[in-house]
């Protein structure tokens, strides 16, 4: 049976309702004050982008919503989106210090969300661009979370930014790629059109390599930020994956993301192959837009899924079965259409997986959703950049300080360079190329960030996370 | 089981817990309604010549998500009239004879207070309260603090009442003085029977930042408001020992302000009073915080072996000495638990910019990790011989127990400053040399 929407537009747009509402002011007095304004505080060392959370916070609780704002956009331009998106669990509201007092941190994602949204929703500037410009102009590829965050810090050190972007929205997996229950695609572009009145260019629906090639770049531009992203998901490469109801998670996010929520195309009985975010964003959004059933088939077991913990109990929460040790060896059809996956089971023998023998059995579905991990942009990036250097994870080899790669004049962050994480690391990485390219560009280097709560810190802070941000499950495994 | 009955200058009730004139025992309603929650008194709501009051009348100070740590008010005495209001203490009375009703009165003249003093007596009230404290609109009108805050004018009118009285009375100080000793010895000399402090304290809680216009707001303008609540307490416990400490004084007392569970009035007593008196909190939350009230202190005089609430009055006023008299000897220094640190840093930087800078941040290495604490991030320590034992990082540190303040023996006798003058005149010792 060919896919088909489920549901009513009303019932569609309360299923997928944001997860976790705007904070009402009391609700956000009463969280801000929960808050101990520590020194030299965990949290901005677990923040990427190290925002000074304890002032933004402090801000906040006292009625000073601009200031929480300019506190959070000056560190994070995309402030909005990752007070969304970030898996705060694991960064600072992992390493909040109440967490630890009484077992449960300070809502700092949703305090975020509070003070960032008050700016967008009463259109209050908040970021200031010199009028003094340097004359110097940089091309950024990709106008995802990196791209605008190097764009947008170039801009605020007063060089030019032309961002090229092959989609016809900037904003990347920000617009077209977040479970829409945690962001729909405006608030992506509200911070697109922020920044874009910040002075950056942006130029969409223009691929570097088909529309303009890259020695086009070199020529027009003083330096070039490669901001590309991942190159959409990796193939099962087993029999009946192409055929109609077999999509990948990227492309089904994006035409959630893409159309009315009551005209996204689904199977009744769905099956999601993979153990990341991505395949429980997938599997819990086709539940909510109305699969009768939706599993989430894994070739290893629970504990060596990669999605987070509390991703997991969403998807479980909402109904979502959970197939664990299971290898997908084909996709079955009648009639052309999909009617099952044909699983393996697999046991781990001497650190490698296995499949059982005789122990194939079909598992009947009407559509499959891949979420195997994105594929890398080797050949792109060859073709691009024939000469930049790639690891052998075939990502862009650049400094973690400046973003600068093999070549003098190119800067590379976000997924494309640090192999696949989250959107905050990405907008740190864009502004850390930024200032790497501003050094490159005028010779003197920008002074590294000032967090005011953490004022007077005999020496350096300890650790701001914009320099090398903690993550906290990392240190508990 | 204590007995927590009290008699203060001949006024028994119950238990020490009073309703203070105020709000709450305005009516006979809210009296029998106190009563039956469990109260051992009530003050009448202050009976006078009638007066009007505004609408718009209370304001308070919020404290991050506390509310009313501190409320004011710009309420005048009764609006009732002096009739109904001595009718229901009359009525109550008889529903209530063991428990104390005390009439509070404030008028003007000679006349007008053996006057009211004797409708009291007739109504069958326990005692009379004086307020002499109410530092606003009545004093405008040469009554309330007007009276409280010059002890001649205390002295004279607590005498006219005492020409009449045949009932303990009670005069009520205000704290809006520089020396409230100075209106307790007043009061004493007048004849009064026991004193009752504080009133409310000259405040403004707030300004509404938008029409500029503090609170409460009373049609574009507002007007200096009698203070109250949690935050005077510390205010309070200080003039309550201070009177009670002082030989010119001598009386019982009725303690108020900011009183709302049993450790405060247990602190209350303690420091001098022999029963207390609580408004603010029973306007936030009603007359049946008295229950907690009644068992916690129940229970606390039981844990520490003292049969009624009468052995403990005054138990701590002896504590409290000149300064002069303190031990300079007496050291004590912060101890952080490790085992407790979340590492919040707060101790340090209060310690490095509110006090002694003495406490480092330094490598948690080889110390292990506290809750919370991350690896290679800096925790505080104490630098032992640089801790003064001020107590801040104590009072700061987020996390009970997790910094104690530890006393030290170091050999040296006790001296205190007196004693260390007389030593130095005496050339027996050299003077203790500055601190760096």
């Amino acid at each position: 049976m060919p896919i088909s929407p489920k549901l009513a537009p009303k019932a569609a747009a309360a299923n997928m309702a944001d997860i976790a509402p705007r904070y009402t002011s009391q609700e956000a007095i009463i969280e801000s004050n929960r808050c101990l304004f520590c020194f030299d505080a965990p949290c901005i060392q677990a923040c990427p982008t190290g925002i000074d959370i304890p002032s933004f916070i402090k801000k906040i609780a006292n009625g000073n919503l601009i200031g929480a704002a300019r506190t959070i956009l000056s560190a994070n331009v995309l402030g909005a989106s990752c007070a969304r998106v970030c898996p705060t669990a694991v960064l600072c509201e992992g390493a909040c210090v109440v967490l630890d007092r009484e077992g449960d941190p300070v809502k700092i994602g949703r305090l975020q969300r509070y003070a960032v949204d008050h700016v967008y929703e009463n259109r209050i500037s908040i970021l200031k661009v010199p009028g003094q410009k340097s004359g110097k102009r940089v091309g950024v590829i990709g106008g995802g979370p990196a791209g605008l965050g190097c764009a947008a810090e170039l801009a605020q050190l007063g060089h030019q930014a032309v961002i090229f972007e092959k989609k016809p929205q900037a904003g990347g997996l920000n617009t077209f790629g977040i479970a829409y229950y945690k962001m729909p695609p405006e608030t992506s572009l509200a911070e697109v059109a922020m920044i874009k009145s910040l002075g950056v260019e942006i130029r969409c629906g223009v691929e570097v390599g088909q529309h303009i090639s890259a020695e086009e770049l070199h020529k027009q531009f003083d330096a070039i930020f490669i901001g590309i992203g991942l190159g959409g998901c990796q193939r099962l490469n087993i029999p009946g994956e192409d055929l109609p109801e077999v999509v990948d998670a990227i492309r089904f996010i994006e035409e959630i993301h893409s159309r009315p929520l009551h005209q996204v195309p689904l199977g009744n009985r769905i099956i999601v192959i993979g153990g990341g975010n991505t395949a429980i964003d997938a599997v819990t959004q086709a539940k909510r837009l109305g699969a009768q059933k939706a599993m989430l088939a894994y070739r290893r077991n629970e504990s060596e899924m990669s999605a987070y913990k509390f991703e997991q109990k969403m998807a479980k929460s909402d109904g979502t079965e959970f197939l664990f040790n299971a290898a997908p060896i084909e996709i079955v059809a009648a009639a052309g259409h999909v009617s099952g996956v044909k699983f393996a089971e697999t046991t781990i023998a001497a650190g490698e997986l296995k499949l059982l023998p005789e122990s194939e059995w079909i598992e009947p579905c009407d559509m499959v959703i891949k979420a195997i991990g994105e594929q890398k942009q080797i050949s792109l990036l060859k073709r691009l950049f024939p000469n930049v250097d790639l690891d052998k994870r075939g990502v862009v080899v650049y400094d973690e300080k400046t973003g600068q790669t093999s070549l003098a004049k190119v800067f590379a962050g976000g997924d494309c360079a640090n192999g696949g994480r989250e959107v905050v690391n990405a907008v740190a990485e864009g502004k850390k190329a930024a200032r790497g390219i501003h050094t490159f560009l005028k010779g003197d280097s920008v002074p590294d960030p000032i967090q005011p709560s953490r004022y007077g810190v005999r020496g350096k802070p300890s650790g701001s996370g914009f320099e090398r941000p903690i993550r906290v499950t990392e240190l508990t495994s | 089981m204590a007995d927590l009955s009290v008699n203060l200058a001949g006024i028994k009730s119950p238990n020490p817990f009073w309703v203070a004139s105020g709000p709450p025992a305005n009516t006979a309603y809210q009296a029998h309604r106190a009563f039956e929650a469990g109260w051992g008194g009530v003050v009448w709501k202050t009976i006078g010549d009638p007066i009007v009051n505004v609408s718009s009348r209370y304001s308070a100070m919020n404290v991050g998500t506390l509310r009313m740590v501190g409320f004011n008010n710009i309420e005048l005495i009764s609006d009732r009239s002096v009739e109904t209001n001595f009718r229901e203490i009359e009525e109550v009375k008889r529903r209530w004879p063991n428990h104390a009703i005390i009439a509070s009165l404030m008028v003007d003249t000679r006349e007008r207070w053996h006057e009211f003093v004797k409708r009291s007596e007739d109504a069958g009230a326990d005692g009379i309260e004086l307020n002499f404290g109410c530092p606003h609109g009545m004093c405008e009108r040469g009554m309330g603090s007007a009276v409280g805050q010059n002890p001649k004018v205390t002295e004279t009118i607590v005498g006219w009442v005492m020409e009449a009285a045949k009932i303990p009375i009670i005069t009520k100080l205000t704290p809006n003085i520089t020396d409230v000793t100075f209106a307790a010895r007043a009061a004493a000399k007048g004849g009064s029977n026991a004193i009752s402090l504080i009133n409310t304290i000259n405040s403004i809680t707030q300004v509404d930042l938008d029409t500029l216009v503090p609170e409460p707001y009373v049609a574009g303008r507002s007007t200096h408001g009698g203070y109250c609540g949690p935050a005077v307490k510390p205010i309070a416990l200080n003039m309550v020992q201070s009177c009670a400490s002082d030989p010119g004084v001598r009386l019982p007392i009725s303690g108020i302000g900011g009183i709302s569970n049993w450790r405060d009035a247990a602190e209350f007593i303690a420091l001098g009073a022999s029963s207390v008196q609580v408004c603010t909190a029973i306007m936030h939350y009603g007359f049946r915080i008295v229950e907690d009230m009644i068992e916690g202190l129940n229970d606390y005089l039981d844990s520490k072996r003292l049969r009624s609430v009468t052995d403990l009055v005054g138990k701590a006023v002896s504590t409290v000495q000149k300064w002069e008299t303190l031990d300079l000897h007496y050291q004590r220094i912060a101890r952080i638990d490790y085992d407790k640190c979340i590492g919040c840093n707060l101790c340090y930087i209060a310690c490095e910019d509110g006090a002694h800078q003495a406490i480092a941040l330094v490598s948690p290495d080889g110390r292990g990790l506290g809750p919370g604490r991350l690896p290679g991030k800096p925790i505080p320590e104490i630098k032992e011989r640089e801790c003064v034992g001020c107590n801040l990082c104590s009072l700061v540190c987020p996390v009970d127990k997790c910094i104690t303040m530890v006393s030290l023996t170091n050999g040296n006798g006790k001296m205190s400053w007196s004693q260390y003058q007389e030593k130095l005149s005496r050339g027996e010792i050299q003077p203790i040399p500055p601190h760096p």
